[in-house]
């Protein structure tokens, strides 16, 4: 097992490093550069000024020289400034990951609590009306574009109802019910979305399991139809399940990135699109790379959690 | 007909699933009018980008069944046109990915050994990263930078190029997979062994053994994929990063929307209903072709 970690650590740790050159050329590639800004800035400043700025700045080098300073900066703790917020990139980033983790994490426990129960009884009774209502549910759940959806839930409850804000956070300060007031929509956008998959898994999961052998000697041993679903089936069923849910554990950091733009929710979705959009290169690229990172740890984890909760599994190929 | 042939049982399991044919004939039904979208546009004696400033917003009538949208443009003939666009971007680019992750996964699969070991950590690492957040950096990239030529940077269709391209390199995985995995049994199967007996190239195996018999799985994953790559090509229109305006894209018709929402609420839910209605279609229809080509998968 440990070795198992390290080699996959590792793996993950090369994946980071591509990633971070990956990202760091490609963010060179976006429209613009550090001076074509200042230039705009400044009207007074020459070709030649120009020039020597860049050369000043070493944005004359390759890629890849550029790249191996700005890694040796980062490493050392400097992670530059951001140019839309005027603050050093850690300063921004803290309070969007803190903004997303409570909104994703909500969304998260939320949509966990209604589809496992949902996909479940939707497995024990296969076929029936609620069966069928469950999988139409999850199929509307993985096929609504993620903006429309929050588009029309702003239309409604936002505009036309005027029930809850269309958008934003509330100020600091302000009561809890203002602060939830904020958090519906975007928590119900995004739970949506996660129930219709997590249902589906947890659904397709369930019955396999009501397949198995055991299964059928515990009713035949008299337990009943429930207890077997809820106490047998259940915890064998949530195997696979749980592994999606720790491959999503990532994105509870990296912030929903279409349903925080909408609702203008400051979270680290938002931050990456905003720094991207207005060529704030330095956030972008450090965001961009805590996004990865923290994906990348979700699966590791999914990995883990795997191995953890089936016994069957032997992980490191010691035995098969 | 012989009664018992593999098709023959599929066609038969397809025709259970009522919501996958219902899903199919909706299809059809869209592709047709958007083939016959120039049929309106005489119909209606408008183009489909045709500005008309002094008829903004304006609600259905006979000269314009839904309506007019924010620049006074037909909102019927920018659906019909936006359909075209969504649907031919869904399409191109789910074959384009799928053929990326058949060749990888044909590779890997029958070559095995460190080819196989390096090109499966790629998809293992592709699958690990947050794409939506990639994607919006690759539709952000300037394309002078890369060194393309101005006349191609300049050309209208550049921004459906590049969609198909960003969709394809990061969408393949799943097909490799699935590919891979079903190249390692099918290469120990006897017609293969034969084949190399009579002193076929190994390209020849890949190419004309192999694969007709991952034809049915690779179908199905197609199918299954066009509505994943419909709905991140409207994110991405609809961010103003995917198909350029004037040129209609379901997504970029909804860029507006959310500032109109008081004016037109109406311009809002089109759009985004038909991408929902398409895209649900396409995932019914995948679900029934999948149970139907692949009986051992049934629920």
């Amino acid at each position: 097992m440990r070795r198992f970690l390290l080699i996959r650590g590792l793996q993950s740790l090369v994946v980071l490093t591509i990633m971070s050159f990956v990202i760091y050329s490609l963010i060179g590639l976006m429209p613009g550069d550090p001076i074509d800004l200042m230039i705009s800035a400044n009207p007074n400043m020459t070709a030649a000024d120009a020039a020597a700025l860049r050369e000043l700045y070493g944005l004359d080098l390759p890629v890849y020289e550029r790249y191996w300073n700005w890694l040796t900066t980062a490493l050392s703790g400097d992670l530059g400034y951001s140019r839309l917020f005027g603050q050093p990139v850690l300063d921004v980033l803290i309070p969007a990951l803190k903004n997303s983790v409570v909104l994703m994490g909500t969304a998260f426990v939320l949509a966990v609590c209604i589809a496992i129960p949902i996909g479940t009884f939707a497995a024990s009774k296969p076929r029936s009306a609620l069966d069928y209502g469950v999988n139409l549910f999850a199929f509307a759940g993985i096929s609504i574009p993620s903006f429309w959806l929050a588009l029309m839930l702003i239309i409604v409850f936002g505009v036309f109802l005027g029930w809850l804000p269309a958008g934003g956070i509330a100020a600091d300060g302000a009561s809890l019910l203002e602060q939830a007031k904020y958090m519906v929509l975007p928590v119900a956008t995004i739970a949506t979305l996660s129930i219709g998959s997590y249902s589906r898994y947890t659904r397709s999961s369930m019955l396999e399991v009501l397949r198995q052998d055991y299964i059928r000697t515990a009713r035949a041993k008299g337990a009943s139809r429930s207890r077997v679903v809820w106490k047998h089936a259940l915890r064998n069923a949530m195997i696979p399940v749980v592994t999606i849910l720790a491959l999503d554990f990532g994105y509870l950091f990296s912030g929903a990135l279409v349903t925080e733009t909408i609702y203008s929710w400051p979270g680290m979705g938002k931050l990456i699109f905003d720094s991207v959009m207005g060529n704030d290169f330095n956030l972008a690229l450090v965001a961009l790379l805590f996004a990865t990172a923290l994906t990348l740890t979700g699966n590791l984890l999914a990995d883990i959690c795997y191995a953890f909760l089936d016994p069957r599994i032997v992980i490191g190929g010691e035995k098969t | 007909m012989n009664n018992n042939s593999p098709l023959f049982l599929a066609i038969r399991r397809f025709r259970r699933h009522k919501l996958a044919i219902f899903s199919a004939c909706v299809l059809v039904t869209m592709v047709l009018l958007v083939i016959i979208a120039p049929l309106f546009e005489i119909w209606l004696g408008v183009g489909a980008n045709d500005v008309d400033l002094y008829s903004r917003m304006v609600g259905p009538s006979l000269a314009h069944p839904l309506g007019t949208d924010e620049l006074g443009r037909d909102v019927l003939l920018r659906l019909l046109y936006g359909g075209r666009v969504s649907l031919f971007t869904g399409l191109t680019a789910a074959c384009f990915a799928a053929t990326i992750g058949t060749v990888i996964g044909l590779f890997a699969g029958y070559f095995g050994g460190r080819l196989d070991a390096v090109l499966m950590r790629l998809t293992d690492s592709v699958i690990a990263l947050p794409l939506l957040p990639l994607l919006i950096v690759l539709a952000a990239i300037d394309l002078n930078k890369i060194g393309l030529p101005q006349a191609i940077v300049e050309s209208e269709d550049v921004s459906f190029y590049r969609i198909v391209l960003i969709v394809a390199i990061t969408g393949w995985t799943t097909v490799a997979r699935l590919v891979r995995g079903a190249t390692l049994s099918i290469k120990e199967r006897e017609f293969v062994m034969a084949a190399e007996g009579v002193g076929a190239t190994h390209v020849h195996i890949m190419f004309r053994h192999i694969l007709p018999n991952l034809l049915s799985p690779i179908i199905v994953a197609v199918t299954l994929s066009i509505g994943g790559v419909i709905l991140l090509e409207s994110v991405l229109s609809f961010f103003g990063l995917g198909i350029q305006p004037p040129m209609a894209s379901w997504g970029n018709m909804l860029t507006n929307a959310q500032q109109l929402i008081w004016e037109a609420p109406m311009l809002a839910v089109y759009p985004g209903l038909l991408i929902f209605v398409t895209v649900i279609s396409f995932n019914f229809l995948g679900d029934g072709l999948q149970d139907a080509f692949d009986p051992k998968a049934e629920y």
